[in-house]
C-alpha cells in the first residue's frame, strides 16, 4: 500500500509528534535542567569529577548521541508499521 | 572517477579511506623519524601544511563534475556512516578545532557551553528537520521556503539570513586558516591568508558538493587523529592512562590545587562564578543563552542542513544525523581535557618559571599578531600569572610545544586545524555560493538558464564570495569564536522558526513565516550591531554572542500571529506538508511550484 488514509495519516503523525516530543523533553533535560543545578551536583564527585562539571563535559554528551540514534530507530518501527517506509 | 558517482566507489568508500588514514599515519611516523634526524621544523612544518592540502586539491579535481545534482548535492549516494564523517569535518570549524579548547581553558565550566551548545543542537536536527528536509529533496535551504512559503520573497528573506550568518562565520575560518598558516610557513597574516583561500578553492570549485563531501571525509580523518593524539600522548605521559577522558579528573583536583597556591579566585571547575569566584546570575543567565542560541543555530545553519540533502533516503538521513553527532563527540568530549592538561602544564611548567629560561614555543608564538604576550611587569625576571596572556585561539595549537612534545605533533596539530578550518570554509562557501546561483540567479532572475550557464555562475560566485572574506578576514575583525558564535545567533533567529513551524505546523502561512523571519533576525541583528559598534547597552547582561535569545522567540510569535491572522493555507499547501511528512511516496507538489 502506497497511500494512507486521512485516519491513517493523522494517527501516523500523533505517533511521530509524540516521539518528538519525548525526545524534546529529554533533550531540554540534559540541555538546562541537569546545568542549572551545577553548583549543587559539583559536590558529588563521579569518576574523581564533580558531578556538575562531568555532566556538562561528558554527560550530556553521551545522551546526545544516544537520543539520536534512538529517535532514528524509533521512527523507523513507526514507519514500518505504516507501510510508509521506504523500499 | 567518472562525471557521475559510480557505484562501486561507493561500495568501496570503507576500504579507500581505510587506505588514507593509514597513509596518512604512516606519513605522519616518517616525518617523525626525520625529526629525529635532523629535518629542521620549518621543513617538517611545510611538509604538514602543503601535503595535506595537495591531497585535498587532489580528491577535489578528480571529483570535478558538470552535472547539476552531483554538484549541488553529490548525486544523494553519500552513505549515512560517511555523511556523518562529512558533517563532522563541516560542522568542526577553526573554533572548534582551535578555539574551544582555548575558550575552556580560560573560561573553566563557564567555556562548556559552547560544548553543551555545539553537539546538542543535533538532537534538534535528527528529530525536527533532517528528515523532513532529505523528503523535500530540492537543493537548498531557501529551496524550501521558497515553495512552502509560496514565492521569492520567503526565499530572498532565507538567502538575506544565509549570507549573513555565512559569511560571518567563514570570515572567522579565514582568520583560523590565516594563523596556522603564517606560523607554520612563517609569513605574514594577510598573505597566510590568501594562501589557504587557494586550498578552500581548489576543493570546491571543480565539484561542488561532490567534491566538497569526498574532501571532508578526508578532512575529517586527518582533524580527529590530530587532535587525539597529542592529548593521549599527554595522558599516557602524565598517567599512564590512554583515555585521557578518564584521567583528567584527577587533572582537575591538581588543578585545583595549584589554583589555591597561585591565589586564583576563579576555580576550573566552579559553575556560574564572577572573576571573584561568587555565584553570578549574570553568567547563569548567559550560560544557558549561549547553550541555547548555539543549539538552534546548529539547526538552522544551511551549510549543515543541506549536507542531509546528500543522502539515498529519508532514513538514511536520520541515521546520517546520528553518525554525525557521534563523530563529532568524539573531539568535544575530548576537548575539555586538552583545556585542562594545557592548564596544569602552563601552571606548573610556565608560570612561577624564570623569564629567560623560558622555552623556545614562547619566543615562537609571541611573534604571530600578538597572541602570546609576556610582559615582566615586576621586573623581578620570574614569571607571574598575571604577566603571562596567552589567546584562547592558540591553545591547541601551541600545546604540545608547551607541553614539550616533539615538533611533528605540533605540525600534525596544523594539518588538524586546517582541515577543520578548510572543510568548513568549503561547506560555507558553497552554501553561499549554491544560494546565490540557485536561488537568486536560476530561480529569481534566469530560469531558463542552461545547466552549463548555472554552473558557471555558481563558480564564479564562489571565487568572488571566498576573495571577499578573505579581504574582511585580513582586517582581524574579531576572536574567531566570537564571530562563529554571532553566525549562530543570525541563523538562529532568522531561519529557525520558518523551517520548524514550516514542516510542524501546517497553519503558517506566507506571510506569518515572512513577518517572523525578518523581525527574529532584524532585532537579533539590531542587538547584534548595537552593542558590538554602537555602545548600546546589554539587555539583561545577555552577551551579544547569544543576541538570538531575543529576536529567536520574537520569531516564533511574530509568525504564530501572523500567520493566525491571514489566510490559512490553501489546501495544495496542505496535502504538500503531509507528503513531507511521510518518507514514502511522492511530493504532492503545491499549484505550480518549479521544480527540478
Amino acid at each position: 500500500m502506497s497511500e494512507l488514509t486521512p485516519a491513517q495519516r493523522e494517527a501516523y503523525w500523533g505517533r511521530t509528534s509524540r516521539l518528538m516530543w519525548i525526545i524534546m523533553g529529554l533533550w531540554v533535560f540534559f540541555s538546562f535542567v541537569i546545568p542549572a543545578f551545577a553548583v549543587q551536583l559539583n559536590d558529588i564527585r563521579i569518576f574523581g569529577f564533580p558531578l556538575g562539571f562531568y555532566m556538562a563535559a561528558q554527560g550530556s554528551l553521551i545522551s546526545y548521541v544516544v537520543l539520536c540514534f534512538w529517535n532514528a530507530s524509533a521512527q523507523n518501527k513507526i514507519d514500518k508499521e505504516f507501510g510508509v517506509a521506504e523500499d | 572517477m567518472a562525471n557521475q558517482t559510480s557505484k562501486s566507489f561507493v561500495d568501496n568508500l570503507g576500504k579507500i579511506y581505510g587506505v588514507y588514514a593509514g597513509g596518512f599515519i604512516g606519513f605522519v611516523i616518517i616525518l617523525a623519524i626525520l625529526e629525529q634526524m635532523g629535518v629542521p621544523n620549518r621543513i617538517i612544518g611545510y611538509c604538514f601544511v602543503f601535503l595535506t592540502i595537495g591531497v585535498y586539491a587532489y580528491i577535489g579535481v578528480i571529483s570535478r563534475t558538470s552535472e547539476i545534482s552531483e554538484y549541488y548535492v553529490a548525486g544523494r549516494v553519500v552513505p549515512p556512516f560517511f555523511n556523518g564523517m562529512a558533517t563532522g569535518a563541516d560542522w568542526m570549524s577553526a573554533a572548534s578545532f582551535i578555539s574551544m579548547a582555548g575558550g575552556l581553558y580560560l573560561a573553566g565550566y563557564g567555556g562548556l557551553g559552547y560544548v553543551l551548545g555545539w553537539t546538542g543542537g543535533y538532537v534538534l536536527v535528527g528529530v525536527l528537520l533532517a528528515p523532513y528536509l532529505r523528503k523535500f529533496g530540492q537543493f537548498t535551504v531557501p529551496d524550501f521556503l521558497g515553495v512552502r512559503y509560496e514565492g521569492n520573497t520567503a526565499r530572498l528573506c532565507g538567502v538575506v539570513v544565509l549570507f549573513c550568518a555565512s559569511f560571518t562565520y567563514i570570515v572567522a575560518q579565514c582568520f583560523g586558516i590565516g594563523i596556522i598558516t603564517s606560523r607554520f610557513l612563517d609569513i605574514p597574516l594577510e598573505i597566510a591568508i590568501f594562501v589557504g583561500l587557494l586550498g578552500i578553492l581548489v576543493c570546491s570549485m571543480l565539484g561542488g558538493m561532490r567534491a566538497v563531501t569526498w574532501t571532508q571525509v578526508a578532512q575529517y580523518i586527518i582533524l580527529i587523529i590530530a587532535y587525539l593524539i597529542p592529548v593521549v600522548w599527554l595522558s599516557i605521559k602524565l598517567f599512564g592512562n590512554p583515555i585521557p577522558e578518564l584521567a583528567y579528573g584527577q587533572v582537575l583536583d591538581q588543578i585545583g590545587e595549584l589554583e589555591k597556591k597561585l591565589g586564583i579566585l576563579k576555580p576550573h571547575v566552579a559553575a556560574y562564578v564572577d572573576a571573584k569566584g561568587q555565584f553570578s546570575w549574570v553568567e547563569f543567565n548567559n550560560f544557558w543563552a549561549l547553550t541555547l542560541t548555539l543549539m538552534v543555530g546548529t539547526a538552522s545553519l544551511p551549510h549543515i542542513l543541506m549536507r542531509y540533502f546528500t543522502t539515498p533516503n529519508v532514513k538514511d538521513a536520520r541515521t546520517s544525523v546520528g553518525w554525525s553527532i557521534f563523530f563529532i563527540f568524539l573531539l568535544y568530549f575530548t576537548a575539555p581535557a586538552y583545556a585542562a592538561f594545557a592548564k596544569l602544564e602552563v601552571y606548573t611548567n610556565v608560570i612561577g618559571h624564570q623569564i629567560s629560561s623560558l622555552p623556545a614555543w614562547v619566543q615562537n608564538w609571541s611573534q604571530v599578531g600578538g597572541l602570546l604576550t609576556i610582559k615582566d611587569a615586576n621586573g623581578d625576571g620570574i614569571l607571574q600569572l598575571s604577566e603571562f596572556i596567552i589567546n584562547q585561539d592558540i591553545i591547541v595549537l601551541s600545546m604540545p610545544e608547551i607541553a614539550g612534545l616533539p615538533y611533528v605533533i605540533s605540525g600534525l596539530v596544523a594539518a588538524g586545524g586546517l582541515a577543520a578550518a578548510l572543510s568548513t570554509a568549503d561547506g560555507l562557501l558553497l552554501a553561499i555560493a549554491n544560494a546565490l546561483s540557485h536561488d537568486v540567479y536560476y530561480k529569481m532572475i534566469d530560469p531558463h538558464a542552461t545547466t552549463v550557464r548555472r554552473l558557471v555562475v555558481a563558480r564564479l560566485l564562489l571565487v568572488v564570495v571566498a576573495i571577499i572574506a578573505a579581504a574582511v578576514a585580513g582586517t582581524r575583525p574579531a576572536g574567531i569564536i566570537q564571530m562563529v558564535a554571532w553566525a549562530f545567533s543570525l541563523a538562529a533567529a532568522g531561519l529557525f522558526a520558518p523551517l520548524v513551524l514550516g514542516i510542524w505546523w501546517k497553519r503558517t502561512t506566507a506571510p506569518g513565516a515572512i513577518a517572523g523571519m525578518v523581525v527574529g533576525f532584524g532585532v537579533c541583528a539590531y542587538y547584534l550591531v548595537g552593542t558590538r559598534y554602537f555602545g548600546m547597552a546589554e539587555w539583561f547582561g545577555i552577551r551579544n554572542i547569544s543576541s538570538a535569545l531575543f529576536g529567536l522567540p520574537l520569531a516564533f510569535l511574530v509568525t504564530w500571529a501572523v500567520s493566525l491572522m491571514t489566510k490559512e493555507p490553501s489546501k495544495q499547501m496542505q496535502d504538500f506538508v503531509d507528503s513531507i511528512r511521510v518518507p514514502k511516496g511522492e511530493l504532492a507538489w503545491a499549484r505550480d511550484a518549479v521544480h527540478d
